[in-house]
C-alpha cells in the first residue's frame, strides 16, 4: 500500500436517515491531484471532510476506513480519538474552503491566524512563526508580506484572502491539501491565478491535493485522477485524461453536455440591429461619493459606471460581462430606473415598436406604471429572492394585485399558466418556497417576473448559484421564452461561457468602462482588448489539452496601467470606444 | 493614537448628551402642575397656618421657584446667577430637599456610592455567570448541559426578585450565617471607611448581588448562547477546527470574540435598568441605595432631589455607554478602521 490517503467503502449518514455517501472508495497518490467532481448534493464535500472528520454534528461515519500513510507514519483517521485528530488537522493534512471572504476571522490579524498553525503544531515562538509565515506569504504572492501580516481580512480582496488561506494551509508543510471549491467564489481571472498558484506550490513541495469542484474546466486544468460523484455514489473514477476525453458513464457525459463552452470556431456575428430599440442608454455614468471618515480629507469619488452607451433591440439579448466591481450591476440598475444616473446620462425605453420612447429617469406617473409593468427583473440568489412566508400563489399574484389587474380568479389562472410555462406544475401554487430546489426556485422567479407580460427582463446572474445541469435547463427556458414571447433580455453575468450561448451582443466592462463590445462570435474569435483576452484565457475549459494560459491572464487582468500603450487608461485619460469593424467596438487609442 | 482621539471625541459628545439630558429631566419634572412648595402653601392656607406659609414663601424666593422655567433651569445648573450668585450643579450645590428639609447632598451622601457599588457588583456577577454558561450552552447545545442551564436560567428570569431575596435571606442566614438586610452592619453607619467596615459591606453584598443579577444573567446567557450558535456555523470556525485547535481555545479565541460585541455594548444599558429595577429589592432588602429615595422624591414632587438623582443615573448610563463604545473600538478592528483606505 503506497497511497497517501486511501478511502475504502466510506458511508456517511445524518441522524437515522439513509446514507448520503455510500461505499465511496478512492486513493490519493503522493504528489498527485485527485478531483472530486459532482453537483450539489453529490456528497463530494462530505466525503472529503470526513478525512479530517470536520462534519456537521449530526453526521456520522457509518462504515469504511480512511487511512493516511505519510512520512510521519500510518494513521487510521476513522479510528483516531478527537485529540489525536487535532494533531493531524492543519499539520499533516490541511484544508481550504470555498468562501475566502468568510473563512477568516474578521477580528484577528491575518498574520496571527496563519502563525497560529505553527504555534499549535510546531510550538514555534512568535518570532520564529512570523519569519516562516512571511516567507510563506512571499511564496503565495503577497506583494508586501509584512504589511499583509498586520492586515485584517476585510482589508484584502477575495483573491488575496484565498492566498492567505493557502498560506495558512501550506505553512506547516502538509503532504496532503484538501481544497473544497477553493475558487468558486472568485472572479474568473482571480480563479485562474489562484489555481496556477496551487499548482506551482504543488510542484515545489510535492504535496498531494484533493480538489473538490463542480467545474469540469477546473478539473481538466488541475487533476491527474478524477472521481465523479452523484447522489453519494462514485459514478466513475480513474485517470483524468480518458475520463475527460471519453467519459464512460452517462452521468459524466451529461455533465459535459451541460457545461457551457466558449465556441472556438470562426464566425462573424451580426451586429445588434439598429431599429426597434427597446432600451437605449446614452452617456450613462454613475459616481458615488465615499464620505471620508476624517474631516480633513477630501471625499473620494467612485466611478461605478462611466459613459456607458448601449442599445438593446426588441427580442434580442444584450449581455454585460465583468468581474465584481466592474459596474455591470450598476448599469443594469440604472436601466431599470432603480438608480439615478449622473447628469447627462439618458435611458430611453419603448414599450412597443411604434410607441413614443419613455425617458426612464424622468417619467410621469402613468409612464412609470407602464414602465414597471413592462420591465422586470430576475435575481441571482433564488434562495433569498422569494419570501419564505408567502405561498407561491401569493408571491406570484402580488404584482397583479399591486397593478390592480384582473379578478382573484383571473390572477390565479394566470399564475397557474405561468407555472406551466416555466415547466412547473400548477398544483404547486399552494406550496411555500422551501419545498422547491434551487433550480425550481429560479423557475419560480422567472415565472413571477413574467406575470405582468413584460417586454424587457433584466437577469442579474440568474444561473450563477445553480449547478451546471440546472443552469443548462434555465438557459434553455430563457431561450424558449424569448422565442415564444419576443422578450428582450439585459443579461448580467461574470461567466463568458454562459454569455456565449445566450447573448446577441456582449459588452465587457472593467472599472466602470465598457472596454470591448461585439457580438459573441466576433468577441470570442477575435478579441482585441487585453482584458477580454484575459477573461477568455482564464475560462477553464473541460479539455485537458487546453490549459489556462496564465501569461495571457496576467497580461490583461492586472490594473489598466499595465496594459499595452494602446489600451492604457487612467482616471484622467480615457481612450474612447472605437468601432474597429461593424459592430465591434474596442476602447483604445487609435 | 486613533484610540486616544476617539476617546476624547467620545468624552465631549458625552458632555453634550448630558446637557441635553439635563434639559429633558428638568422639563419632565416640571411638567406636572405646581411644585412642592406651592402645593404646601395651598395646604397650609387651607388649614390657616400662616407662619408656615411665610416660610414656604421664603423658600420659594430662596430657590428661585418664582422665576420663569428657563431661568430656573439655568440657575439650577449653575449657568445663571441666582439669589446667592452662581450656585448650581456645576458649582457642586445639589439643591434643597423640601420633603426631608435637608440639603440634597446630605440625603444622597453615602447612598450614591453604595448604589454604584451594588450595581457594579451585580453587573460583574451578570458577566461572570452569563459568559461561561452561555458559551457552554452553545458549545454543548441540545445536550443536558444546555437544557439544564436553560431551565435554571428561565427559573431565574421567572422568579420575582423580592421573593428570591426573602428566600435567600432565610436560607443564607440559616446555613451560612449571612446577615439580613442593609449594606453594612448598623454599627458602621456613618463611620469612616475601615478594613472592618469594608468586610462588613462585602458580606452584606452577597445576597443583593445575587438577587439583582440573576434575571440579567439568565437573559444575557440565553442571548449569548443564541449569538454563539450563529457564529459556530460560520466558515471561520471550520477553518479554526481544520487548523487543529482544541475546542476550548478555539471557542474563546474566535466565535466568542465576535459574539461578544453586543454584550460589551450592553454595559451602558444595564446600569439604568438595574437602578430602577432594584427599587423594590432595595426596599425589601433594606439597602441604602438611591432607588427608594428616588421613588419618594418623585411621588412628592421634591424637584431638586429627584432631578439630582435622575441626573446621577443619566451620568452613570452615559459613562457606561462611553466605556462600552471605547471597548468596542478596541475589540473590533472593523469599527476602528471604518473608512480607512484598504
Amino acid at each position: 500500500m503506497s497511497a497517501l490517503l486511501s478511502v475504502r467503502d466510506l458511508s456517511i449518514g445524518f441522524g437515522s436517515g439513509p446514507s448520503v455517501v455510500r461505499d465511496v472508495s478512492f486513493d490519493v497518490e503522493p504528489g498527485q491531484t485527485l478531483a472530486l467532481v459532482g453537483e450539489s448534493g453529490s456528497g463530494k464535500t462530505i466525503s472529503c471532510r470526513a478525512a479530517l472528520r470536520i462534519l456537521p454534528r449530526t453526521a456520522q461515519i457509518r462504515s469504511g476506513t480512511i487511512v493516511l500513510n505519510d512520512s510521519k507514519g500510518t494513521a487510521n483517521l476513522t479510528e483516531l480519538s478527537e485529540r489525536q485528530m487535532r494533531g493531524i488537522r492543519g499539520n499533516r493534512v490541511s484544508m481550504i474552503f470555498q468562501e475566502p471572504m468568510r473563512s477568516l476571522s474578521p477580528l484577528h490579524k491575518i498574520g496571527n491566524q496563519v502563525s497560529e498553525v505553527l504555534w499549535l503544531h510546531r510550538g514555534a515562538s512568535e518570532a520564529e512563526a512570523r519569519k516562516q509565515v512571511l516567507n510563506q506569504f512571499d511564496r503565495v504572492g503577497f506583494p508586501d508580506p509584512a504589511r499583509a501580516y498586520d492586515s485584517y481580512p476585510f482589508e484584502l480582496s477575495g483573491g488575496m484572502r484565498q492566498r492567505a488561506m493557502i498560506a495558512m494551509a501550506m505553512v506547516s508543510k502538509p503532504e496532503l491539501l484538501i481544497a473544497d471549491e477553493p475558487t468558486t467564489a472568485l472572479d474568473v481571472t482571480t480563479q485562474a491565478q489562484v489555481l496556477g498558484l496551487i499548482k506551482e506550490l504543488q510542484r515545489e513541495t510535492g504535496m498531494a491535493l484533493i480538489l473538490v469542484t463542480h467545474d469540469l474546466g477546473v478539473v481538466a486544468n488541475m487533476a491527474e485522477q478524477v472521481v465523479v460523484m452523484h447522489k453519494g455514489r462514485v459514478m466513475e473514477a480513474g485517470p483524468a485524461e480518458p475520463i475527460l476525453n471519453k467519459p464512460a458513464h452517462p452521468y459524466t457525459q451529461q455533465l459535459f453536455d451541460a457545461a457551457p463552452q466558449i465556441p472556438d470556431r470562426e464566425a462573424v456575428g451580426l451586429p445588434m440591429p439598429d431599429e426597434d430599440l427597446i432600451l437605449q442608454m446614452t452617456g450613462v455614468s454613475k459616481t458615488y461619493t465615499m464620505r471620508s471618515s476624517k474631516g480633513w480629507k477630501a471625499d473620494k469619488l467612485i466611478h461605478a459606471c462611466r459613459g456607458v452607451d448601449m442599445k438593446l433591440a426588441r427580442g434580442k439579448t444584450l449581455a454585460i460581462v465583468g468581474e465584481s466591481g466592474s459596474g455591470k450591476t450598476t448599469a443594469a440598475r440604472i436601466a431599470l430606473g432603480a438608480e439615478l444616473p449622473d447628469l447627462g446620462g439618458e435611458v430611453l425605453f419603448r414599450t412597443t415598436g411604434e410607441s413614443e420612447p419613455i425617458t426612464v429617469h424622468n417619467m410621469t406617473r402613468a409612464e412609470r406604471t407602464a414602465f414597471q409593468r413592462k420591465a422586470q427583473m430576475v435575481f441571482q440568489d433564488p434562495y433569498s429572492s422569494l419570501s419564505p412566508r408567502m405561498r407561491i400563489q401569493d408571491a406570484m399574484t402580488e404584482p397583479l394585485e399591486i397593478h390592480r389587474l384582473g379578478t382573484t380568479a383571473e390572477q390565479r389562472d394566470k399564475a397557474a399558466e405561468m407555472l406551466q410555462r416555466v415547466g412547473l406544475n400548477s398544483d404547486m401554487l399552494k406550496r411555500y418556497p422551501h419545498a422547491f430546489s434551487g433550480g425550481q426556485r429560479q423557475r419560480l422567479s422567472i415565472a413571477r417576473a413574467m406575470m405582468l407580460d413584460p417586454a424587457l427582463i433584466v437577469c442579474d446572474e440568474p444561473t450563477s448559484a445553480l449547478d451546471v445541469s440546472v443552469q443548462e435547463q434555465i438557459l434553455t427556458l430563457l431561450e424558449n421564452l424569448q422565442d415564444g414571447l419576443n422578450l428582450s433580455y439585459l443579461f448580467i453575468s461574470h461567466d463568458l461561457a454562459v454569455v456565449a450561448r445566450i447573448a446577441d451582443e456582449v459588452a465587457v466592462m472593467r472599472r466602470g468602462l465598457v472596454v470591448e463590445q461585439a457580438p459573441p462570435e466576433t468577441l470570442f474569435y477575435n478579441p482585441r482588448h487585453p482584458y477580454t483576452k484575459a477573461l477568455i484565457a482564464a475560462q477553464p475549459e473541460p479539455d485537458i489539452n487546453r490549459p489556462i494560459d496564465l501569461k495571457l491572464v496576467a497580461l490583461g487582468a492586472g490594473s489598466p496601467d499595465s496594459w499595452d500603450d494602446a489600451f492604457r487608461f487612467s482616471d484622467t485619460v480615457i481612450p474612447s470606444l472605437v468601432e474597429l469593424e461593424p459592430g465591434h467596438k474596442v476602447r483604445c487609442h487609435v | 493614537m486613533v484610540m486616544l482621539r476617539y476617546a476624547v471625541y467620545r468624552f465631549f459628545t458625552m458632555l453634550l448628551t448630558l446637557l441635553v439630558v439635563s434639559v429633558l429631566i428638568f422639563v419632565i419634572i416640571n411638567l406636572p402642575p405646581g411644585d412642592y412648595l406651592s402645593n404646601q402653601i395651598a395646604e397650609l392656607q387651607a388649614s390657616g397656618q400662616s407662619a408656615g406659609v411665610a416660610k414656604a414663601e421664603f423658600l420659594r424666593k430662596e430657590y428661585s421657584l418664582d422665576r420663569s422655567l428657563p431661568e430656573q433651569y439655568l440657575i439650577w445648573m449653575g449657568f445663571w446667577s441666582g439669589p446667592h450668585g452662581f450656585e448650581g450643579l456645576l458649582q457642586g450645590n445639589y439643591g434643597w430637599s423640601f420633603e426631608f428639609d435637608r440639603p440634597v447632598s446630605e440625603i444622597v451622601g453615602d447612598t450614591l456610592w453604595l448604589t454604584v457599588v451594588v450595581n457594579l457588583a451585580a453587573i460583574l456577577f451578570v458577566y461572570a455567570v452569563a459568559l461561561p454558561l452561555g458559551v457552554m450552552a452553545a458549545a454543548k447545545s441540545r445536550t443536558w448541559i444546555d437544557y439544564t442551564s436553560a431551565f435554571v436560567g428561565y427559573l431565574g428570569l421567572a422568579t420575582p426578585n423580592f421573593l428570591l431575596a426573602l428566600i435567600l435571606f432565610y436560607y443564607g442566614h440559616r446555613y451560612f450565617n449571612l446577615p439580613i438586610g442593609g449594606l453594612m452592619d448598623p454599627s458602621f453607619e456613618g463611620q469612616p471607611m475601615s478594613w472592618e467596615k469594608l468586610k462588613s459591606i462585602l458580606v452584606h453584598l452577597i445576597v443583593p448581588t445575587f438577587v439583582i443579577g440573576t434575571s440579567g444573567a439568565s437573559a444575557m446567557m440565553q442571548r449569548l448562547r443564541a449569538n454563539m450558535l450563529d457564529e459556530l456555523g460560520k466558515p471561520y470556525v471550520e477553518t479554526a477546527i481544520a487548523k487543529g485547535m482544541a475546542p476550548s481555545r478555539m471557542l474563546t479565541k474566535y466565535p466568542l470574540r465576535v459574539a461578544f460585541n453586543p454584550f460589551v455594548a450592553d454595559i451602558g444599558n444595564l446600569l439604568p435598568s438595574m437602578v430602577s429595577g432594584s427599587v423594590l429589592v432595595s426596599v425589601v432588602l433594606g439597602l441604602q441605595t438611591i432607588g427608594p429615595t428616588l421613588l419618594t422624591a418623585l411621588k412628592t414632587q421634591d424637584q431638586f432631589l429627584s432631578a439630582f438623582i435622575l441626573m446621577f443615573v443619566a451620568l452613570l448610563t452615559l459613562i457606561g455607554t462611553m466605556i462600552s463604545d471605547i471597548l468596542l473600538v478596541m475589540l473590533d478592528p472593523r469599527i476602528r478602521y471604518e473608512g480607512r483606505e484598504a
